[in-house]
């Protein structure tokens, strides 16, 4: 009788270890479209309702959480605030100057039409869950290939750049997080003019590392960092330019070679409710500005 | 524990329950900087509760849940969650614990367990990322995290699933004591 048990036990436990393995081994010989990805595809939609019917009936405990934690911090926030509103004040008197000199400019080469986000026609989405791992850092929308979003698509939200569209199904898609440890995209220290490349921290959910920069010297802390956009016509990037990634928080190291500078990124990933997706990531905007 | 549909279909129940509010509440709201992860906790518990084939079960289904629907990789959070309901269960099969806080220890060793094991197996599978003192740093407040909802979590599995479960351990000590036994093992 007790051997039987043992044998069962031990049954039990090397097939569910076997198909595990199977499982794994199936997932990454297939490919985008293979059928267990098809499968993961499916569920995923049926579960979807579920989920955001939860989401939405959960928020409320959500909140009361975020309102303990908010209050915890609002003191330093605070101080933080008043003094990013005085720098703020000075910004803006710069940039009303800099937006006259702007519309010269703008009347002299003719621009047809403003060089605004609506040239990509983005696709505003309700995010419904998402994943709290490591290593995997994702979120779920409620727009899918129904409303023209594909893989591979930018994914922005009011602050900044957030990540870009991992999987699509009919009517929902999961999102790749900044900090996910799978991405990646070039960027611009703006104020430098210096290219590089974002990578996340893994493991560090609020840092991303600027790296392969060639003059690293001239980025200071405090400068923003967008996307680089599109360099060569062969090999567009998905991600437009221009897009506010984050801002330079510390540099670490002095020699050129193990400097290393830490960007915050711009967009709250922990606290997304709304996002929008870039369904023409591409757009020349330069075609449709006209000639002078 | 007694084998029947209805305990299965609550088995199926507090995995689909558990993932789901995992999902879309408690991996959005960070207490010291990291969200708690329920996936372990709840296999733990049924490991503790149900034994180690019910365990292996459900840490199994629960991972395959959990990676279906974050378009993960199949067959990690499988793995790694098998490997610990298996665990909690061989030690309820083994050693019968009695102490109250027996939950709250299995919940913390089910979370770093879980949390090194998908560290290893994502690193064996490619993932370049270094073992940087942030993930060991997350890694260990998760684990603070799961010990304090390890009770609450404990209990109420032990709630859905408390009529397919045998006696609980101190109380058939107790009994077993105060009714003449000369041990548990006298009422086998």
């Amino acid at each position: 009788m007790y051997d039987r048990q043992v044998r069962r036990r031990r049954a039990v436990l090397f097939a569910l270890v076997a198909c595990c393995l199977a499982l794994l081994t199936a997932y990454f010989g297939e490919s985008s479209g293979g059928p267990l990805k098809s499968v993961q595809t499916g569920a995923m939609e049926v579960v979807a309702p579920v989920q955001e019917g939860a989401n939405r009936a959960l928020k409320p405990f959500r909140d009361l959480f975020g309102w303990f934690g908010d209050t915890l911090d609002a003191k330093d926030e605070r101080d933080k605030l008043e003094a990013e509103r005085d720098a703020l004040r000075q910004e803006v008197a710069r940039l009303k100057l800099m937006e006259n000199e702007n519309a010269e400019l703008r009347d002299l080469v003719d621009y047809g039409r403003a060089s605004g986000l609506a040239a990509y026609e983005p696709v505003t989405a309700r995010v419904y869950s998402r994943s709290n791992s490591s290593w995997y850092s994702t979120i779920e929308i409620n727009k899918g290939s129904s409303d023209g979003v594909q893989v591979h698509q930018p994914v922005i939200n009011g602050k900044g750049l957030v990540g870009k569209v991992k999987t699509v199904s009919d009517g929902n898609a999961v999102v790749m997080l900044l900090s996910d440890s799978e991405f990646g995209v070039s960027a611009l220290a703006a104020e430098a003019d210096q290219p590089g490349s974002i990578q996340p921290v893994t493991g560090s959910p609020g840092d991303l590392v600027l790296d392969l920069v060639p003059d690293a010297k001239q980025i200071r802390k405090g400068d923003r960092i967008v996307t680089a956009g599109t360099v060569s016509d062969r090999l567009p990037s998905p991600f437009p330019p221009g897009i506010l990634i984050g801002a330079v928080k510390r540099i670490e190291g002095e020699g050129e070679l193990d400097r290393t500078i830490h960007v915050a990124p711009a967009a709250d990933l922990r606290s997304l409710d709304f996002v929008q997706v870039l369904t023409k990531p591409t757009a020349d905007l330069r075609a449709s500005a006209g000639t002078p | 524990m007694t084998w029947s549909s209805a305990a299965v279909a609550r088995l199926v129940a507090i995995g689909a329950v558990g993932g789901i509010l995992q999902l879309t509440t408690i991996s959005q709201v960070a207490i010291f900087g990291v969200p708690a992860d329920l996936s372990p906790l709840l296999v733990g518990a049924v490991g503790l509760l149900c034994g180690s084939i019910a365990g292996a079960s459900f840490g199994f289904g629960l991972g395959l849940f959990m990676d279906t629907l974050l378009a993960q990789t199949l067959g990690v959070s499988s793995l790694v969650l098998l490997g610990t309901g298996y665990a909690a269960g061989r030690l309820r099969e083994l050693r019968d614990p009695a102490h109250a806080l027996v939950p709250v220890a299995v919940g913390a060793a089910a979370t770093a367990g879980a949390a090194i094991g998908f560290t290893v197996l994502q690193l064996l599978l490619g993932v370049d990322a270094p073992v940087s003192v942030m993930l060991v740093r997350q890694i260990l407040l998760v684990t603070v995290l799961n010990t304090l909802l390890a009770m609450p979590v404990y209990l109420a599995c032990r709630r859905v699933l408390v009529p397919f479960l045998p006696d609980d351990p101190r109380r058939r000590r107790r009994r077993a004591y105060t009714t003449g036994g000369l041990s548990p093992l006298s009422r086998a």
